[in-house]
Parts: C-alpha cells; structure tokens; sequence
C-alpha cells in the first residue's frame, strides 16, 4: 500500500449525500479481472450529463473529493475505491461514510477524512468560489488546512498507523501465525466444512 | 448466569477473537468464506503476486451469481472471461465452486443457508454487502472489499473494529398482506439509510419471532440499506427446525451439541444496546419505494411525497414521479420477482398464490428468477413454475439477474420496474432504470393490476378492497 503523511491538492465538490458506489462506479464496468483501469468508468453515468461537476475543466486534475453525507453506501464494490485512486483522488472530505468504503478505502491508502457537515460546506464553497485554492490534508497533523483557515480531524489511531507506514494487512496479520493457528486448534470438530 | 449481560453479536464476536491488544482492531477467526465471480479475481491475483496460499479452502466456498445469464442469448465475453476466472482459481487453490449448470449454482447468500453451512454463532465473511442476509441464523455476517477477501483467503481472519449496538424491536402481529420486506422497508423509511452506520443490528420482538427463515433472512438482508455493519436475530426453534437434516448441519450427537451451544447464544436479559427503535407491527403496511434509495419509501396508500431537500427533488425528477400522485397509480413497466432478497421458495409460493388463475397485465414484462437452481427445482416439483408462466411471467435459471445491471437482464432507461430487489439506485437495474423496491406479494398483485397493488386489491375489486379497511387514507387507483 503507498503511505500517506500529507497531500496537498485542489478539490472537487460533488455536493450530494448518499452517493452509492453504484454511481461511483456502476456495476456493468465491474467485469475488469485486473486491479486497475477503473478511472474512466469513475461516475460514468452522472459523467454523461455536460453539468455535472467532474465535466467542469475548472476541476481538472482536483485530487480531493469534496462530498455530502453517507458517501459510498450500498454495493461493497471495492472498484469504487479503486477508480477514485484511478481517476487520481488521494482523499475524500465528507460529513460521514459508509463503513465498508471506509473500510476499503483504509485497506488501499485513499484517505476518508471526516468533518462536521458545516465545514464541507465552507470547503466545497471555497473550492466553487476559487477552483484552484489548494487543501492540504496532513494525516500526521490530523488537520485539514487552506489559505484561510484549518480544521482538525480525528482518525482511529490503527488505521492512520497504518496508512502513514503504507503497511499491507495480511503482512501485518501473519505475524499472529501462533494465535490462528491456536484458535483453529480449539474450534469445535461440529462446526461445519464446506468439503465435510 | 455468572459475568455481565451481554448481545448475541458480543457472544459471537467473542468467541471469534483470535488476537485482541489495546488500541488494534481484533482479529476475528473466519469460520465460512463466500466468493463469487466479481470481487474475487484481484484478490486471487493478490495471492499468488505474493506467493500465498489459501488457509483453509474447506472453509471456503464459491458459486457463479452476479453475472451469470438466466435465459437464453448470448452471453457477453467479458462476462464469461470472469466467470472462467473464477473456475480457474477455484481450481488452482482447491476450492469447490458451484458453476453455471450446477444444481448447486445460485445466488451466494441463498446456497449458503440452503446447504446448511449458514448456522448459529459463524462469523461469516462475503465480499458482497447483502452477507448480511446470513445473521438471520444468528451468525455475525459481514460484506468486504476485494483487499479483504484476498485477507481471508490468506489468513482465514478479518481485523475489525467492534461495531456498536441498535436493537430494532418490532412487537405485534403483522397485518394481512405485510410481509418482511415491509417490515425492513419500514424500518429504514424510520431509521434512515445511513441510521445503522457502525452498528450491528439485532431485530428482536415478536413480529420477528413470528417470522419464517426465509423472512428473516429478507429483513437481514437489508441491513446494509440502512447502512448496518451487520443484522442479526436470536436462533429459536424456528432456526433449528429449518437447518436441521440439511446437508452441512450438525448430524447425532453433533446435532444435540450444537443446540445446546446455540440455546446460549441470544441476548441476556438486561443487556445494553447503543440505540433502541421500536416499530409497531400492526401498524405496518405494504411498502413502495417512490425514490432512488432505500429510505425514500411510503406505504401503497400514499402518495408520493412533496420533495423536502435537493436530494428529494433530484430523485423525482430522476423517477419522474410527480408529488401527489397515488402510489396506486403508477404503472410500471417490468415486474421482476427474484433476488437474494426474495427469491426464496416461500417468496415464490407467495407470489405464485397470488397469481394461480390470474394473468399479467398486458403490455408488462414480468419475470422471477429463483435464488438458485435447487429453489427451481423445488418450485417446479410444486407446479409453482406452471403458475407463473399460465400468469405470463418468464421463469428463469438461478442468479442475480436485473437485481443489478451487470448481466443480460435490464431495464431500459426511462423503463419502470415493481422489484423485490434490495437498491433503487439510479441506474442499477440498467442505465436510466426505475425502480420501485416491493414485496412479492405487492410485486405479483401489480402484474395483474397494471399498477401498484396489493392482493387485497385484486380480491373484491379494487375500489371494495380499499374501502373495507378501517383508518386508511384513501387513494384511488
């Protein structure tokens, strides 16, 4: 996984809550068996609309997504995350998340920064106001800054570890070898095996 | 009872930690890992960048579900190159997969509780967001992304943080023609989509004690439509009678064993929940989605609603649905009954009864796609195949069908659905689909009606129906 201390970048305001992973990435582009290739899929359906915000030149090259509340509900695609991380988003800003995105997004070094409701709305009216202000977003500092002003944010201490070391799960799990393989040594003969 | 009072999701959840320290999350012992075609092939491919292997393949079981075709037609390349990527590394890792043409095959969250691997007290692990559907045994069961399923397919575990507590009692007897989707239905339209965000969900009360299998695992299901990190309900009688002789459950002595485990598990008098919703049963109604998430949802009786914020607005326009407008009174143009929401045997026979000696409304497209080929085969051992297509319904092969607009079976943009699917999402039964999440029942009644309808319509008359009930707004079709 790519560490994450700091980033600083412009943002994008997709000013809508409850944004599904269907419209993040709908399911019929899902079909990919690589890892990558997902950015231009990236809100393919809200992207056919000229209006829409990701179509404003102004926002090109925005690597901060600027969100409503819920962001990532519904489907536990992790190809959502993947075309946001695709697409070149390093970090969403919304008032609250859905926690298997939260989840995937932690797993793969995009950073799901949460602030109060009314501090994504000065971001977002910042970032129509003037396209190209910059936000800095230091996980290290946990604060969230701009030319006029910053935000402190909080991030449960394990995964803000994990994501400034860049350090991959399933390495960090086997060194646990001697207390799986415990617990698999006490779990009851009954339970159920799909071969059994 | 020695120690403190404790939620059936804290015993579960206990007895699963293999490894807890301050400040990590536990690591939690896997006991059954669901993978399908779509969110698997980069984990596999994750496993053998670094050279791993999987832990336990006997805990481990794949099925073909999301994009598999239900009809005949061509199958699209892309769609086959996933599925062919599942065979093969279901071969290579050794682990034993249901493919299309299996009697095995179905949908992932009903062939786990149909084999009998679905049981009491698992926690259980999908890279799918309805896993949900498996607590209704009282198992914790959880959906993951792909970096997760490679995680579990490496180390049998999952690190998670513990979750915190709803308990949505639902107390009464549920009125004639409400089913367990209105019973979800109606809790998310109350809790909201993302009101169970970070929480596990116990659904407790005699409404749902009253519930079949198959109906707690509708409820269940759903939970991740009000954002829950799981749902749940205490194992009874109704759970031991339904998974016992299936073909994974605990056999003799085992069998014994197992009850008196399971008889421990549901929540101790006493013990706290984060958050307490209760719902009255009696006063529930059949539900209708008017909008493009899960909580913007009325009963059949209403109309749809005056928008309240841009989100409103922006879903009506999507649905073009005009506030004011009698629910009954929309006319969709698909019916699709299917789903792992409600695709079970039950679900069917509900529908089937329903339609027996009715016809669909002309110029309506219905289909019911079973939850896997076994349920088929059951159905058509029942005549309940025979029923559906007299109605004029298309009877399908096992999969997720237009639940998602990822195989052969969509909307067409601006077309209608009446769908006993779980999302109502733009777009996701088909690019400019709309969709109105219903019950069977609800689903069945409005392929005779030509518009959204109860069974009670179709009964005595529409206008009779209605007008026999007590305390009801009234609306007329």
């Amino acid at each position: 996984m790519k560490p994450f201390t700091s980033h600083t970048g412009r943002a994008l305001p997709l000013d809508r809550a409850d944004v599904d992973t269907d419209q993040i990435i709908p399911a019929e582009h899902l079909k990919r068996i690589e890892r990558t290739g997902f950015g231009p899929f990236l809100f393919a359906e809200w992207r056919t609309d000229p209006s829409f915000v990701l179509n404003d030149p102004r926002f090109e090259g925005a690597s901060i997504l600027l969100a409503g509340a819920n962001f990532g509900s519904g489907s536990s695609r992790e190809h959502a995350v993947w075309a946001l991380e695709d697409a070149g988003f390093r970090a969403v800003i919304a008032p609250s998340f859905a926690d298997i995105f939260r989840n995937n997004c932690g797993k793969i070094g995009l950073l799901a920064v949460e602030l109060p409701a009314a501090s994504v709305q000065r971001l977002m009216d910042l970032a129509h106001g003037d396209p190209n202000s910059e936000l800095t977003v230091d996980l290290e500092a946990l604060r969230v800054s701009w030319s006029a002003g910053e935000e402190p944010f909080t991030i449960d201490t394990y995964t803000r570890w994990r994501l400034i070391e860049g350090l991959d799960d399933i390495g960090l799990t086997l060194r646990r070898e001697a207390d799986i393989a415990r617990h698999e040594a006490k779990r009851p003969t009954r339970l159920p095996s799909v071969t059994g | 009872m020695s120690g403190p009072a404790r939620t059936l999701a804290e015993k579960v959840w206990e007895r699963h930690v293999v490894y807890r320290a301050e400040g990590e999350p536990d690591l939690l012992y896997v006991d059954l890992h669901l993978v399908h075609e779509v969110t698997s092939p980069q984990a596999f491919d994750g496993l053998r960048m670094a050279g791993r292997g999987v832990r336990r393949p006997d805990l481990t079981v794949a099925t073909m579900d999301h994009n598999v075709p239900t009809g005949p037609g061509v199958v699209d390349p892309v769609s086959v190159k996933q599925m062919e990527a599942l065979a093969r590394n279901c071969a290579e890792f050794g682990i034993e997969l249901f493919p299309t043409g299996h009697l095995g095959q179905g949908i992932v969250h009903v062939i786990g509780p149909q084999m009998g691997l679905t049981q009491p007290g698992l926690f259980i692990a999908c890279g799918d967001s309805h896993t949900s559907t498996h607590g209704a045994f009282g198992a914790l069961a959880i959906g993951i992304g792909t970096s997760e399923v490679e995680h579990v397919l490496a180390t049998q575990t999952l690190p998670q943080s513990k979750p915190g507590s709803m308990a949505v009692t639902v107390e009464g007897e549920l009125p004639e023609g409400v089913s367990a989707k209105d019973v979800i239905l109606g809790i998310i339209a109350r809790i909201g989509t993302g009101g169970g965000v970070g929480k596990i969900i116990e659904y407790r009360g005699s409404a749902i004690r009253g519930l079949s299998m198959e109906g707690r695992m509708t409820v269940c299901n759903m939970s991740i439509e009000a954002g829950a990190r799981a749902g749940m309900v205490a194992p009874d009688d109704t759970t031991f009678a339904w998974l016992e002789r299936r073909p994974h459950a605990p056999k003799g002595a085992e069998w014994e064993d197992a009850l008196d485990d399971w008889r421990t598990l549901p929540t101790d008098d006493g013990a706290a929940f984060d958050d307490d919703v209760v719902l009255d049963a009696t006063k529930l109604r059949p539900h209708v989605s008017w909008g493009t998430n899960p909580g913007q949802t009325v009963t059949i009786d209403d109309v749809v609603p005056e928008p309240t914020n841009d989100a409103a607005e922006r879903a009506l326009a999507y649905m073009a649905l005009t506030p004011g407008m009698p629910i009954r009174e929309i006319r969709p143009d698909t019916i699709f009954i299917g789903s792992c929401t409600n695709s079970r045997i039950t679900d069917l026979r509900e529908a089937a009864n329903i339609l027996r000696g009715r016809k669909v409304a002309a110029g309506l497209r219905a289909m019911v796609v079973p939850g896997s080929m076994l349920v088929k085969q059951q159905a058509e051992e029942e005549g309940i195949d025979l029923v559906f297509k007299e109605a004029g319904f298309e009877w399908r092969d096992a999969g997720c069908s237009m639940c998602l607009g990822m195989n052969p079976d969509k909307l067409e943009p601006g077309e209608r659905s009446a769908s006993t699917s779980n999302r109502n999402f733009e777009g996701r039964q088909g690019r400019g689909g709309r969709t109105h999440l219903v019950s069977p029942a609800v689903a069945a009644a409005t392929a005779v009606a030509g518009h959204f309808a109860t069974p009670q319509d179709l009964a005595g008359g529409a206008g009779d129906a209605r007008s026999k009930r007590r305390g009801e707004r009234t609306s007329s079709p």
